[in-house]
């Protein structure tokens, strides 16, 4: 049989009842149109997550200190007193690092004119803009020249907090835990990563935080920027050895500091993210089956009420390969088709979650071609008993047929 | 053309075995018009099925046109019938959502033939079974009786096959109209020269053919 034969032998048994054809295809239709959806969902987590982990600045490592015990007891991790900024000064000797930002960071009530708020208040150096990818919206950034000087630099939530949504507090006066400070800068907006708001903080210099805040030397983290990917788990055990060096630590698992990797970070959201999509297109997946489940009870219906019709195809000199044939690309046009509408669906699906549920949807080429894939599997799969049912039947008693 | 010797058909029914065909031999040369009758039961559509290739013998040859035919795959055997039989059955078997010219055309689909020879060859079967072109492109539900057997008439014809099998071809048609079908198979047979075996239990029907091969429990009785 020709293709051009096939193609419309195919057209004309799909409308002959376009009533069942549809309520079979709409079966198809939901399946793939959740798989997109869904899909789309766990793909939109994903990349909402990859980029507010890449907003907090990129091939980024931080040292920070391990716990303190004090008689089996331990404060927790970060609370120990052993970075300082010879350690900082250290690891920027090292190869295949780009910038370092040593840090300390707290929490402080602060108040200016008649409000107040209770930030994290980070000194740093002016690396920390580097380092962390921060863009500077009014004024300026922390600069060398501010050394110990009392000024301030403001993220975007705090300065709506403090002086009011679009305002420029440059200039302005704040009180840091009663110390008062210049404002100098505002940022630009980075967004939330997910587990704090990068947009509510503010940046002093890092020796003024250490003369009038902690009056200490000892710093909370030290933010390093490796050159590029391919390095990091390298300059990651350079910095190791170093520090267990410099604290005069021989056994590496009595470590006083702790090094938290990007990418790690990344990978594991990622992960945890894949493992979600995968849930979620698992189980829009078994209404895909049970639309190819249906699509199999109509094919075999079809196969019963035209079983005189096979026969007389049979008599007339078609091979079992002919009627086989036919069969098959009616099931596959009815998946292919309902496979069509169904990205269809689902991407306007996704579009309404996007737009109504504020969550972030993305539908990839992949997931269109998944789902094409799919669905003409389904067709060959729930296609192929009932077609060799049809092309196994004997032309004599296929005629006889009631 | 057609050489049937020492034909046995045995029917599987469970435990037991159904003779269905004793030792049947018959020949027919080409360009007969033959009539296959006897009671229901008999055997005539066990012959029918056999010389339309649509079944095997268990044992004895069956030749058509010098190839044997008796031991043959499915599939072959779907090529003899696309190449050399032509079925008109007793339920004219029509695509019933498609139009007359479709119908027709049906076999040539199998056969690989192009699209616009397809029609001329369908043009030419109607015209060989005698229905009026107007009818042509009506679907083929929505002919009478009679246009729909000579429809299944030139789907036979559309082949040029070597024989053509017609199975109680008047069953399901009035006298008059049976005799108009009739008619037409008398005509194919004289001006095209047609090979044409009727198969029939009517004996008034089977009269209208030159030779009557008479079958009564799986035996030829009498070949007039």
């Amino acid at each position: 049989m020709m293709i051009r034969d096939l193609a419309q032998e195919t057209f004309l048994a799909i409308t002959a009842n376009k009533t069942r054809t549809s309520l079979t295809m709409l079966g198809i239709v939901i399946g793939i149109g959740s798989v997109i959806a869904m899909i789309s969902i766990g793909q939109g987590a994903q990349k909402s997550i990859e980029s507010s982990i890449e907003s907090i600045g990129s091939n980024l490592l931080m040292v920070m200190p391990g716990s303190t015990r004090s008689g089996g007891i331990s404060a927790g991790r970060g609370n120990a007193k052993t970075l300082t900024l010879s350690d900082a000064e250290a690891i920027s000797k090292l190869s295949k690092i780009k910038a370092v930002s040593p840090e300390l960071s707290s929490r402080y009530q602060i108040t200016a004119k008649n409000q107040n708020t209770n930030t994290q208040v980070v000194g740093v150096l002016p690396e920390y803009a580097t380092v962390r990818s921060v863009s500077i919206d009014l004024g300026s950034f922390i600069k060398n020249k501010d050394s110990a000087s009392r000024v301030a630099v403001l993220a975007p939530t705090t300065r709506d907090d403090l002086f009011g949504t679009s305002t420029n507090p440059v200039g302005q006066k704040i009180s840091i835990n009663k110390i008062s400070f210049t404002v100098i800068g505002v940022t630009k907006s980075k967004g939330s990563s997910g587990f704090s708001n990068q947009d509510d903080s503010v940046f002093i210099p890092l020796k003024t935080a250490q003369l009038y805040l902690s009056g200490s030397k000892y710093l909370s983290t030290i933010s390093v920027q490796v050159e590029d990917q391919e390095s990091m788990s390298m300059v990651q055990e350079n910095i190791t050895e170093l520090l267990l060096n410099q604290h005069k630590i021989s056994d590496s698992t009595k470590a006083d500091f702790q090094i938290v990797n990007q990418s790690d970070v990344a990978e594991t959201a990622s992960s945890v993210t894949g493992t979600f999509t995968s849930l979620l297109a698992a189980i829009a997946g078994i209404s895909l089956l049970v639309g190819g489940i249906g699509i199999m009870n109509m094919m075999l219906t079809t196969v019963t009420e035209r079983t005189r019709e096979i026969g007389l195809r049979k008599s007339i000199g078609a091979k079992r390969r002919d009627i086989s044939q036919q069969f098959l690309a009616e099931a596959i046009a009815l998946t292919f088709l309902g496979g069509l509408l169904g990205v269809l669906f689902g991407w306007i699906a996704s579009l309404i979650i996007a737009k109504f549920a504020n969550t972030a949807t993305s539908v990839s080429g992949f997931s269109i071609l998944l789902a094409f894939g799919v669905s003409a599997g389904i067709g060959i799969i729930f296609g192929y008993y009932p077609a060799q049912r049809a092309a196994r039947l004997n032309p004599i008693d296929a005629l006889r047929y009631e | 053309m057609i050489k049937l010797q020492a034909i046995n058909k045995i029917y599987q029914l469970g435990d037991n075995q159904v003779q269905v065909l004793k030792d049947v031999s018959l020949h027919i040369k080409k360009g007969e018009f033959v009539a296959i009758t006897g009671p229901s039961g008999s055997g005539k559509s066990t012959i029918m099925h056999i010389i339309g290739a649509l079944d095997t013998p268990t044992s004895g040859s069956y030749l058509l046109d010098g190839q044997a035919v008796s031991d043959l795959s499915d599939d072959e055997l779907a090529d003899i019938r696309k190449d050399k039989i032509g079925f008109v059955f007793q339920s004219f078997n029509l695509l019933s959502r498609s139009t007359v010219l479709r119908n027709v055309m049906l076999p040539l689909i199998y056969d690989e033939v192009p699209g616009g020879e397809r029609i001329r060859m369908a043009e030419k079967a109607l015209r060989s079974a005698g229905l009026p072109e107007d009818r042509w492109n009506h679907l083929s539900n929505q002919l009478s009786g009679g246009q729909m057997q000579r429809v299944a008439i030139a789907r036979a014809l559309v082949n040029n096959p070597s024989i053509i099998l017609a199975d109680e071809p008047t069953g399901n048609l009035d006298s008059k109209t049976g005799q108009i079908v009739l008619e037409t198979f008398r005509r194919l047979n004289k001006e095209k020269g047609h090979t044409i075996i009727l198969i029939t239990h009517e004996i008034d029907v089977a009269k209208q053919a030159d030779r009557i091969i008479y079958i009564k429990d799986g035996q030829i009785v009498d070949n007039l």
